[in-house]
Order: C-alpha cells, then structure tokens, then sequence
C-alpha cells in the first residue's frame, strides 16, 4: 500500500470516526468512491501496521499511532487550503482538491514554515479549525525564537477572513467570496442575486438549524441551512470599505 | 401590424383561448412583484386560468378591451431568471420566442430593482417588442427609495412606466403604451455585457445566422454558451460543429473567470443590472439616523421567533380549520335542508332503474354543492388571505426543519394544508415543488391528509357518538403516521432532493382581487374532477345498489371487515362506495342501518375503527384521476395499494389495540 493511500484511509477513518464510534466499511467505501472489497482489505493492512484496529463487520478504529498521522494529514491539508486562497488566490471552490493532493507530499518543515508564514491560522478557508501544533512551544513568538526566523506576510494578503454565512453575526456583513454545492443550486442562488463580490448579511435565523434568512440586494431570501453552509464570505474590514 | 386575430394560419383556436384578439401581450415578471394585481386590472373578470399544452405549468390569460380593440393578455409565470431548466421557465421563454407576442410587459418591483433588472437583462436577451412597469412606487418611497423613470427608459432603451397597480394607479399610462407598443412592435436594443464575452458572442453569431431555429441569433448564441441543454439540441442537429465551438469558448470563459460559465453569465448580467440600479435609485437618508424597524421586522420577530413563531403556526393552522368545520357545518345543513326539498337525495334501493341513477346522479350533485360551497370554499379562501399577505412564506420557513425528515422543504406546507380542504388542488399544488421526487413524496403525503370529505366521517362517526377527543387523536395520530410514511417514502422513492431558497416577501395587506383569483384557481380544479366524479360515481354507486351486488360483495369483503377489522358485514360495501366519495361510508351507513344514530349499531371501537379506514384507505377517485394525470397510472396505482394495505393493517391493529382500552 502506498503511502499517500495510507494516509487517506486514515484521514477518512478520523473523519467518521469524529461523528460515529467506528467507522464501518460501507462508510469509508461510500466516502472514498472505492468498493467495500478493497477497503476490507485495506483495513487488514492498516490493522497489520498497526495504524488501526479493525474488526470485520464492526469497522475500524484509529489507533493512537495511526490517528497522529491522520491530524498531521488534516493540519497539513487545511493550512495547504489557507495558503493556496489566501496567498495565492486560488478559487476557493478547488482549494479542497488541490490541499488533498499536496497533504501528502509536503514535510515537516514546509508545514512549520507555512504556519508560520501565515500566522497559525485558526480555520481552514471552509470554517474547520486547524490543530495548534505538536511541537511543544508555548506560543508562537516562542517557536519564531527557536526557529530564529519570523516569516510574515504582508498584512493586505492575510486581511480576508473567510466564513460560512451561516458564522455571521446578526449584524455582521460579507462580501460573497465563493459558493459551493451542486451546479443547479449555485446557479440559483446566483440568479437571486448572489453573486460574487455581492455584499449580504443574515437578518434572521430560524431555530434548530432552520434556513437562515440573507438580506442581499434589497430583497430577503429564505435559504437552507445547509445550502448556506456552503456559502462563504469575506466578513473582514477591509473586503467591505 | 396584424394581430394573432387576423391570422389565419394556425389551426383553429383552443376552445380555452380568447377569440379575435387584434393582439396578443404577454406579462412577465419575478414572483411577488404585483403581476397578478397588474394583470387583473388590465382584464378585469374575463380570464380563463387553464394549463399550458402538454404542461404540468399554470396558464392564465385575458382579455383587455381598449380604445376599441381587444387584446388578449397572457399571465406567464413568475420566475426569476431562464437558465435553470425549470418547467416555468421553459414555458415562458419558448412562449416569448416562438409564439411571437405583439409585447412583453415586464413587471418589476422598484423596492428591488436590482434583481428585477436581472430578469429584464434575459427578457430583452429574448428581443421582443419590451416595456417596463415598475411597480409597487409607492412602497419604495415608503423605503426611501425614489426611481428616475425617465431615466431608466433611457438606460433600457424601452417604454418604462410608474404603476401601482392594487390600487389602479399607473394603469391608464400603461394601457395606452401597451397599445402603442403592440402597434409598433420595436425591436429593443442590446445590452452589452464584458468584452470577453461580446467577443465570443460575435463569434457565434455569423455561423448561426445561416441556420433555421425560430429564436432570436443573439439569444441561441448566449444559451450556446451557457450550455443550456434545451438550446445544445436544438443545434446540434442542424449545426454539431457550431455546438463545439460554443463549448470551447464556454471553456475559455470559465478558464479566464475560474467560475462555471453560468454563474459568470449571472454575474454580467448583474453586474448590468446594478449599473442601471446606481444610476436611476436615489435612496434617502433617514433623517434620525437610525434605521427605522419596518413593520415587516416587527411582525418576524413574532412569527419567526422560535417559540411564539411555532405557536402562531399552530393557532393559524389549527384556527382556520377549526373555523371552517364549526361554520362549514353550519352552512352545509342550511343547503342540504334547502335542497332535500326540491328532490330526495338520500341513496334510492329501489325502483325503476332511470330513477336509480337519476337519484344517485342527483345526490353526487348535493354532496358536492355541500362540501365545496360551506367547507372547501371558504377553508380556500382564507388560506389564499393568509398566503397573498405574505405570512404563508413564514409557515415554511418554520416548519422547513421538520420537512426536511421527510425528504420534503418547507414549500411543501402549502400542499399539505390545501389537502385539508381537498386533496385534488393539492396533489395539483406539488408542483411548486422543485425536484420530481419531491413532487411524488408530496402528493403521496397530500393523499394521506384528512380532507373536508374525512372529516365529515370523522367527526360524524367519532367525533359525535364517541367524543370530540378521540376524533382529534384520530388527526394527531394522522399527522404521526405522515411522518413515518413520509420517512420511508424518502428513503425508498429513487431521486433528489433539492433545499429551500424562498424570496421573503414584506407583509401587505392582501388584494381582494388577487385572492378571489387564487381560491378560483383552486377550486375550479374541484369542479373539473370532483364533481363529474361524483355525479358519475354516484350514479354507478346506486345501479350497483340495484342489480343486487350488495350481498355477494359483503361477503367476500367479510374476512377483512369481519375478521380482521372487528367490523358488522355491511360495512364492507360501504367502504367501496367511499372510493367514489369519501363521506358516501358515513351516507350509506346510515341508509344500511335505517337511522343515524350510529351508536345503536356499533361500539365505539368500531366507530373509531370505521373512520381510521376511511381516512387512511385509498384517496377518492377524483385523486386517483389527478395522480394520473400529474405522475401517471404507475404511480397512481402504487399510492392507491400502499393506502389499502396500510389502512387495513392499521385498522386491524387498531381494532385489537382499542378493544383493551375502551
């Protein structure tokens, strides 16, 4: 098995595993588009590496080695997903792809220089928080010490401060960055006036993750929540003067 | 200029069409902008609601007299852009194209003049002879929002009048550039979106001019581009090359932009829209400083807050159907108490046989007059109050949630509580619907909801001879299993499910107009299905009654009713009468037993029993009919046998459960 085959098994298995107890084979199969035959096989691998435990029909779980390597994965990838929107303007909508491709190749060192370079950033481009990292420093300014080196960007390239609309406060404004989510949808919401660049804020939500009510070009819209999930603004100061 | 009236090369004209217009206009305009008020103004009364061709979409037209000549004027529907396939859509763009109105009167909202423009944009991409009505002026000033008419004529390149149109303001003016538009029939000009995309426009534009499709060259080659699906066939069977081309540029463009070619079309198109917008809004400063709460935000803060929101849906949800019963009730027995005295219309045994079936035809009538006029009517009526001020919009938006568990969104509302009323208008009603899957699970659950018919048996079975509480458990009880079916139905019925995006329109006070429109579109489906059903079925009911097929069928119907339901024998061909007319079980029991106090002959299990099966078990063949004719016999018979076998099962159990307690 390939190592970057490893790591997205495992990365997958942390991610179920986040919301279940185990994650099955019929879950990790669905998830990564392969068929229940080779994850069993694949999980038998793990299980051998000692990466997971596995019981057939039960599922797998991560072992303490094996969920170690899948937070290095899930940092890499995430601070690989605020580089590639924030510094190098990538559309947003193929950061994720992009990040999940280079996770696998970057070391260690690239991965503390872009924590460093981008300021140890909280989230991921798509709201999920990034871990604090494993090298046992205080705080930051303690690992720039160390490391004898303060890499920094420019403020302007770091300004953009990316949320899911649904983060918003109730007065909070944003300026659309990027829509995800099927074709038909975005286009819907593109032709009610949800545009890129277009300002919007939430005037209202409804109780139990109810659809979220976003005011955006003189009309109000009542929308999903899930589908505004997916719809993501730059609320920072400097995208709305 | 001739008109359609003049023309004598289509074939003679639908019956549902009006007949010698000198022309033909077509209103067309987002939803929630006042079309429907413009509409009724021009027309007045004359207006035949019907359904496009072959569509499953609502079609409304009527007829304008002016200065001598008749126009007839076509309501399109209310949509917000052509490019996301839907059946709306496809209707209203092919009927501007291809049917070639004498003008487009495009309605538009000044407080939201942006999104409006947007649909414009698309009108004019359609180049017919185009004006523009902004609406609802009055309301905007209200906002502080003023709009330089002149002004945006100029910028449109197109007749723009002011209207108000609820109450009668603007409509003169706008009449006579009707008439003069019509006459005249102006080509509007072009709208030029970015270079990058007029370059690639022109490119398309010479080759496609050799070609023969009835859509404008500009429009084909935009859809070419945005890879419409509809416009892709039409050309490629004349032209595949041109298609190919087309893609190639659509791949440029979203290689130049990073975004699907689509949403960078929206966005041009916007991004006219907006330049437009800045240029003819002059919006005003509040003098205090401080954004006044409209009164629109007061009101949502009541009916969206998360507990007093939930307890307005239930008293206006609860409280309509409590009104309609307790008066409906009322206003039936006055009309039957009249009526019985021109004819009998309790079931006829015997006799000559044209007397079996006048008197069955007869009563079919009766029951029909006395639902839909006491219950059906007014129940529609209020509903339509309740929806044209805006409030209905909050009910989805509260109960979006819950849908959500049963694979529907909180659009879904409005059919379910028209089922209450009637089933028919509601199975029609799901095809606001977005998705075909979600259309189905719709009207399945619409089916399965108590309509005026139930609850007649209901509340005349239980509801009088057990009590009150028990006829509303019967209705809780409902609503449960709607949940569970509709829970399973999501799972088991193939196809996607799309989320709620619903414009949040302000609250008004509903137009009187408007809502007499709404209830008759509604109510009408009820006499085109569910009277000549009744008529029909009656009759046949009662020539049943009368060649002696009660008997034989009793019995083979007993180890159903007898065994399995704890029911007396005779109940069984009752509830065959009741797939005719669901309140024909409660009518037919009481001319079986000789009286109407139906607890002298039966327990209260079985009463409860009775009504269960009744609401549950098949939906009435006027429903069948319209399952049919909206989702096909396939799905219509799937639905009728799931209810059959779901009734009889939960009455059985029903039976052995209810025996321990009562």
């Amino acid at each position: 098995m390939a190592q970057e085959q490893v790591e997205e098994y495992l990365e997958t298995i942390y991610d179920i595993t986040l919301q279940d107890t185990s994650a099955k084979t019929t879950a990790i199969a669905k998830c990564m588009k392969v068929s229940p035959a080779s994850v069993t096989e694949a999980l038998q691998n793990l299980a051998d590496k000692g990466l997971v435990t596995y019981e057939p029909y039960r599922g797998a779980c991560l072992t303490g080695e094996g969920k170690k390597i899948a937070e290095t994965i899930k940092r890499r990838h995430r601070l690989l997903e605020v580089f590639l929107a924030d510094v190098l303007h990538i559309n947003r909508a193929k950061v994720h792809d992009e990040a999940c491709r280079m996770e696998h190749t970057i070391s260690e060192d690239t991965e503390n220089a872009l924590c460093r370079m981008l300021n140890a950033p909280a989230h991921c481009p798509h709201g999920s928080p990034i871990a604090p990292c494993a090298k046992g420093v205080g705080s930051c300014s303690e690992c720039d010490a160390i490391t004898g080196s303060a890499i920094s960007l420019p403020e302007e390239l770091r300004a953009a401060t990316i949320v899911p609309i649904t983060d918003l406060g109730p007065d909070d404004k944003g300026k659309i960055a990027f829509i995800r989510g099927d074709c038909r949808v975005v286009q819907r919401l593109s032709d009610l006036g949800l545009t890129l660049g277009t300002t919007v804020s939430v005037t209202r939500r409804a109780p139990l993750n109810g659809p979220v009510e976003v005011f955006v070009r003189r009309t109000k819209l009542a929308i999903d929540h899930a589908i505004a999930e997916n719809i993501f603004v730059d609320a920072s100061r400097a995208a709305l003067s | 200029m001739s008109g359609c009236g003049e023309c004598k090369a289509c074939p003679p004209k639908d019956k549902t069409k009006i007949k010698d217009a000198e022309y033909t206009i077509a209103l067309a305009g987002n939803a929630n902008v006042g079309k429907s008020a413009t509409f009724n103004q021009l027309t007045g009364v004359d207006q035949i609601i019907g359904n496009w061709p072959g569509k499953t979409v609502e079609r409304a037209e009527g007829l304008l007299q002016y200065k001598g000549h008749r126009i007839r004027v076509i309501d399109l529907p209310g949509i917000y852009s052509f490019s996301t396939y839907s059946m709306e859509e496809l209707v209203s763009r092919d009927y501007i194209a291809l049917e070639h109105p004498d003008a487009v009167v495009n309605v538009i909202d000044a407080s939201a003049l942006e999104r409006n423009l947007f649909f414009t944009i698309q009108l004019m991409e359609l180049a017919p002879p185009i004006m523009v009505a902004v609406n609802q002026i009055d309301l905007a000033e209200k906002k502080g929002i003023t709009v330089d008419v002149e002004k945006l004529a100029e910028l449109l390149g197109v007749p723009v009048i002011p209207t108000v149109a609820i109450k009668g303001k603007g409509i003169p003016a706008l009449t006579d550039a009707i008439l003069d538009l019509a006459q005249r029939r102006p080509k509007p000009p072009v709208l030029r979106y970015g270079k990058e995309i007029e370059e690639r426009i022109e490119k398309l534009v010479p080759p496609l001019e050799q070609l023969n499709i009835s859509y404008p060259v500009r429009f084909i080659a935009i859809k070419l581009i945005e890879r419409d699906p509809a416009m892709v066939a039409i050309v490629k069977e004349q032209a595949p090359g041109i298609v190919e081309t087309a893609e190639r540029l659509a791949a440029e463009i979203e290689a130049i932009h990073g975004e699907s070619v689509c949403v960078v079309m929206s966005a041009e198109r916007y991004q006219v829209a907006d330049r437009i917008a800045a240029e003819v809004i002059t919006v005003r400063a509040r003098q205090d400083g401080l954004p006044k709460k409209s009164l629109t935000d007061r009101l949502d803060q009541v009916a969206l807050h998360p507990l007093l929101g939930y307890l307005a849906v239930f008293l206006v949800i609860g409280g309509l159907l409590v009104w309609t019963f307790v008066i409906g009730a009322r206003i039936s027995d006055v009309i039957q108490s009249f009526l019985s005295q021109i004819e009998p219309y309790e079931p006829v045994i015997t006799g000559p046989v044209a007397g079996i079936l006048w008197n069955g035809a007869f009563s079919g009538f009766i029951a029909g007059v006395t639902l839909v006029i006491p219950f059906v009517l007014p129940f529609y009526l209020i509903l339509a109050i309740i929806e044209d001020s805006g409030y209905l919009t909050r009910i989805s938006v509260m109960l979006d949630r819950g849908m959500h568990k049963i694979g529907l969104h909180g659009k879904a509302v409005i059919p379910l509580i028209l089922g209450y009323g009637c089933n028919v208008p509601a199975c029609f009603s799901c095809r606001i619907m977005e998705s075909p899957k979600q259309k189905l699970l719709a009207a399945f659950l619409v089916t399965l909801i108590p309509c005026t018919a139930r609850t007649v048996v209901i509340l005349g079975l239980v509801g009088k001879f057990v009590s009150i509480w028990w006829a509303l458990a019967l209705y809780a009880f409902d609503i449960v299993l709607i949940i569970i079916l509709g829970r399973i139905a999501f799972k088991v019925v193939p196809g996607e499910s799309v989320g709620l995006i619903m414009e949040m329109p302000d609250y008004h006070v509903p137009s009187a107009s408007v809502v007499v429109k709404q209830t008759w579109a509604r109510t009408k489906s009820l006499i085109w299905f569910v009277f000549p059903a009744y008529i029909v079925g009656s009759a046949a009911i009662q020539a049943f009654y009368a060649v002696g097929l009660l008997n034989p069928v009793n019995n083979i119907l007993a180890p159903v009713t007898v065994f399995w339901l704890g029911l007396p024998v005779v109940v069984g061909i009752t509830l065959i009468f009741g797939i005719v007319r669901k309140e024909l079980t409660i009518l037919t029991l009481a001319v079986l037993f000789g009286s109407t106090s139906f607890a002298a002959f039966l327990s209260p299990v079985q009463l409860i029993v009775i009504a269960l099966v009744s609401m549950l078990y098949i939906p009435c063949i006027s429903v069948i009919l319209v399952l049919a004719s909206e989702f096909g016999w396939k799905q219509a018979l799937a639905i009728s046998v799931t209810e059959i076998v779901l009734a009889i099962g939960v009455g059985g159990i029903a039976f052995r459960l209810l025996s321990l307690v009562i």
